[in-house]
């Protein structure tokens, strides 16, 4: 039996923990046995996109040691997933653990990547027709190179209509520390953003990515607006799952 | 200011990295080729777009083609480099009446004011194409001075398609640029133009208002 | 979290956004040079491709840049350029006033720079006596309101219309009131042919300077650079020392992406090479032609392998044309030479990154502007590097004003969350209390209350993930 680990990213750990027990149960479905080691926090993009290597250097290596098997390290979420795959060997060159962490930094996959191109996941839709439109991260697309594998996904879902934004590829405005250091440029950017969702006339906003959605969702609900966000691994599970 | 010159360097070499050049892959570049008979076409469309316009010419008729022209136009005047190749053949046979040939063969000092208000056009010859863009390749000098093709409201230049190149990496390899460049030389792909008011693009802003390419087909 | 420092960029950005004018403005021009660059690359390998070999001819440029440096001046100095070297923006200003005033000049016309602008020559000349007019006409547009450049390309996009017609028929003499874009134009090139005319020097910037031949490029769609550079008797160059490039084959495919990705135009009106000035037998041309080449700090971003990729730039402007932060603030907010990605970048390791820390934080790290860079600078990655920079003082590090960012707030931050996500005991009392009392923080507490100008307060669900697999019996190991 093919086996792998979870991490859940602070962010699905602390706001969306529906998506990670989707996203569990999703690779569960798709016959994977699923380790969630104890003891996961956070893979320590903050500190490291601020500057603060030491920091994020300590944080990492206590992470990368949960995760000792030479199997699969699959995580919710593109940018974490940007971070351990493509900043940790960064993080780490010229320490004395860079080959340990470029070992592992090999192993890291995002949910949806995981799901298409290693189990080649078949869905199928049980759920009533609906519309959704598609946020991409910007990390995930432009960092971990996620290309098309969510709307893959979405596009086996036959009941599902994909609406798309305007402005698809454009970032929220989240950025992290940026949506509190910033907080007017990147409100600007997240009411752009809600508002182009909502010109789309779907009715649920789709994301790989915690950051964006909780973004996007305090904006809209700033709004009073109808339209709500989901994590995919949370709506794909929804979608799929026997009732 | 060697001092300066001294202390620029000296930091730039301290701080020189040593390591192997990347390889420099040009094959996207050699993948931009049509076959002559169809790069004049190219050009054509590729300058037409910004507003170029084209007349038809065989090696024989093209000095009547072009006197058709500015006495259509009703040219008092046209500007001309008396000892280039294109213009001697244009001077060869004038007729007299109508447009004027207008010899440039003094130091602009000589007539600056006379350049900028007083001239309807200026004509030059080329020395290629560029076939990917479009786009002229001119070589100004003695025969031909610089402003010839700048100051005077409208550009006549005549091309011959047998010199179109591919590209303009193309044209600086087989003209052998690289090696000895003239004083000064030049692609120009249309009349002046600005999208400097609300990215409006409006034509005739410093140079000519209008570029007309006297296109001789040499090809049969 | 909020650094004195750090407040520039967030102050003179909130203006901006508050002005529904400007946002219309440079939201409506990026969505055009957007599309406009896409068009001209309909085959993405051929893109990379082309962007590959740009790269490489210009990281192959820098890797040998002081030797075509002095390849380039001996060639150039046998052409008949006279070459000038400054380190400082003060010693090129004096060097042009130098040779302006030898030559006996008063009047000078200028081509489009933007090195011209970081020496802020204009206000240097006008002190010393010398009228320096600009003549590309967004330049002109702007230089008759006493402002900078908004865009490195399009310096007046911050403008539109009825503004420029406004400001026209106050401005220039005998014009009447109009809106229409060819009688704007035509207002301005009759006021700037009389310029080039009696301009005693011009002025230019240098888009590519070739070391085998010594040949100065210039890219322009308007002509007033062949204007400036081939009317007046004295033609004086400026450029930053890392324009130069080997081979004039080199910049073919340079010129190409740079117009492509500037502005979406397979090719430019004019590609104009300066080789030499007016030689034996030409009736026009410059009689003498002078180059300055500036550093101010250039050199010291140089002495850095990973920084140095910050000078590859060939000034495009396709960064800002695709930033988000750009896009809704403009460039004047940046108050820098540079606006956008590159300016984020640039000015900070020539100003200090401790001063312009405001620029490092003024982005979320989205990755657009890498993505389109031609040259591939990793914009996102610089940024990290010198926020980096700013608060640590790493031996070794060259950069101007290391360390100088950092504020013990910020240092504290971090070292909470590290102690916080290092020990997952203390990670899981923390989240059990956020879940639990989550709900409770103040909307006033520091943070929140950033994050909910514009938005509701986050709210924890009632159980981490943590708890929730453990519950659920998802094995551990
Ligand atoms: S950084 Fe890249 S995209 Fe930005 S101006 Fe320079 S070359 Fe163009």
């Amino acid at each position: 039996m093919k086996e792998v680990y979870f991490y859940a990213t602070c962010l699905v750990d602390l706001f969306f923990p529906d998506a990670g027990m989707a996203g569990i149960e999703l690779l569960q479905a798709a016959g994977v046995r699923v380790i969630f080691p104890e003891g996961q926090t956070c893979c320590g993009q903050p500190a490291y996109n601020c500057g603060y290597w030491e920091e994020a250097r300590d944080v990492a290596r206590g992470q990368i040691a949960l995760f000792p098997k030479d199997i699969p390290v699959i995580l919710p979420s593109g940018s974490c997933a940007g971070m351990m795959k493509n900043h940790y060997p960064e993080l780490f060159h010229g320490q004395p653990e860079e080959a340990q962490v470029r070992a592992f930094s090999s192993r890291v996959f995002e949910l949806t990547q995981f799901l298409v191109n290693e189990l080649d996941v078949k869905l199928q839709d049980l759920g009533e027709p609906v519309k959704v439109t598609w946020h991409s991260s910007c990390h995930a697309v432009r960092d971990l190179g996620l290309v098309g594998e969510p709307k893959q996904l979405i596009a086996q879902l036959s009941k599902v209509e994909l609406a798309p934004l305007t402005r698809e590829h454009e970032c929220c405005g989240f950025g992290g520390t940026f949506s509190v250091r910033q907080p007017e440029i990147s409100g600007a950017m997240s009411c752009d953003k809600a508002a182009d969702a909502e010109a789309t006339g779907a009715s649920v906003v789709l994301s790989t990515d915690g950051g964006c959605l909780l973004n996007v969702n305090g904006t809209l609900e700033a709004k009073k607006s109808p339209l709500r966000v989901q994590h995919i691994a949370e709506f794909l599970w929804e979608r799929t799952r026997a009732r | 200011m060697s001092d300066a010159r001294t202390a620029i360097l000296g930091r730039l070499r301290a701080s020189s990295q040593v390591g192997p050049l990347p390889d420099l892959d040009t094959a996207v570049l050699e993948r931009r080729h049509w076959p002559i008979s169809e790069r004049a076409e190219r050009l054509r469309k590729g300058m037409e777009a910004v507003h170029t316009e084209f007349l038809d010419a065989t090696p024989a008729d093209w000095p009547g083609v072009l006197r058709a022209f500015c006495d259509r136009e009703g040219f008092k005047n046209l500007l001309f480099g008396p000892t280039s190749e294109a213009g001697s053949i244009l001077a060869a046979d004038w007729p007299a009446g109508g447009t004027q040939l207008m010899p440039y063969d003094r130091p602009v000092e000589a007539f600056k004011d006379e350049l900028f208000t007083g001239v309807d056009a200026g004509f030059t010859g080329t020395v290629g194409g560029v076939a990917e863009t479009g786009g002229l390749l001119l070589m100004p000098g003695p025969a031909e001075p610089r402003l010839l093709s700048l100051v005077p409201p409208i550009h006549i230049a005549m091309l011959k398609a047998s010199t179109i190149h591919d590209t303009f990496w193309a044209a600086i390899k087989a003209l052998g640029w690289g090696r000895a460049l003239p004083p000064n030389a030049l692609m120009i792909s249309g009349p002046s133009k600005t999208a400097d008011i609300e990215q409006t693009l409006a034509y005739g802003v410093h140079g000519p208002k209008r570029l007309i390419v006297v296109l001789v087909n040499d090809l049969a | 979290m909020h650094a004195e420092n750090e407040i520039l960029f967030r102050d003179s950005a909130a203006k901006a956004l508050l002005d529904p004018q400007l946002r219309a403005n440079f939201r409506r021009a990026m969505d055009g040079l957007i599309t406009k660059r896409k068009a001209q690359f309909p085959d993405p390998r051929d893109l990379q491709d082309l962007r590959d070999l740009s790269t490489a001819i210009r990281s192959r440029s820098l890797l040998n840049l002081p030797s075509l440096l002095e390849q380039f001046e001996a060639q150039a100095t046998r052409n008949g350029i006279q070459v000038h070297w400054a380190e400082t923006c003060d010693q090129a200003n004096e060097l042009i006033l130098g040779i302006l005033r030898s030559k006996g000049a008063k009047t000078l016309v200028k081509g489009k720079s933007m090195v011209s602008e970081e020496m802020h020559l204009n206000d240097f000349l006008e002190k010393h006596g010398i009228e320096a007019l600009e003549s590309d006409l967004g330049e002109y547009i702007i230089q008759l309101d006493g402002e900078t450049p908004s865009h490195i390309i399009m310096p007046a996009i911050h403008k539109n219309k009825d503004q420029i017609a406004r400001q026209f028929s106050q401005k220039i003499k005998d014009a009447k009131y109009t809106e229409d874009v060819d009688e704007l134009t035509a207002m301005a090139r009759k006021v700037l042919r009389q310029k080039f005319l009696e301009a005693d020097a011009g002025l230019s910037g240098v888009n590519f300077a070739v070391a085998e031949t010594g040949t100065l490029c210039l890219v322009e769609n308007e002509g007033n650079g062949r204007m400036s550079t081939h009317v007046p008797p004295l033609h004086i160059a400026v450029m930053g020392l890392e324009k130069v490039v080997a081979t004039l084959e080199d910049v073919a495919p340079l010129y190409s992406i740079l117009t492509r990705s500037a502005t979406g135009q397979p090719v430019t009106t004019y590609f104009n090479l300066i080789t030499a000035p007016r030689g034996a037998g030409e009736k026009d041309g410059p009689q003498e032609i002078h180059l300055v080449i500036l550093d101010n700090g250039r050199s010291n971003i140089y002495a850095d392998p990973q920084l140095q990729a910050t000078l590859r730039c060939i000034r495009c402007g396709a960064c800002m044309n695709h930033c988000p932060v750009y896009t809704r603030v403009g460039g004047h907010a940046y108050e820098a030479v540079y606006p956008g990605p590159i300016g984020k970048i640039l000015t900070p390791q020539v100003e200090g990154v401790g001063v312009r820390h405001d620029l490092l934080h003024g982005s979320s790290l989205c990755g657009a502007c890498g993505e389109v860079c031609p040259v591939q600078i990793p914009i996102p990655e610089i940024l990290v590097r010198l926020r980096r920079e700013a608060t640590h003082q790493d031996p070794g590090s060259q950069v101007v004003g290391k360390g100088t960012g950092r504020t013990s707030s910020e240092d504290w931050a971090w070292r909470l969350w590290a102690m916080a996500n290092k020990r997952p005991g203390l990670y899981r009392i923390i989240t059990w209390f956020a879940t639990r009392f989550g709900k409770a923080l103040p909307a006033g507490a520091p943070l929140i209350k950033d994050w909910t100008r514009t938005r509701t307060k986050p709210v924890p669900a009632h159980r981490t993930l943590n708890e929730r697999v453990r519950a659920k019996g998802v094995p551990h190991v």
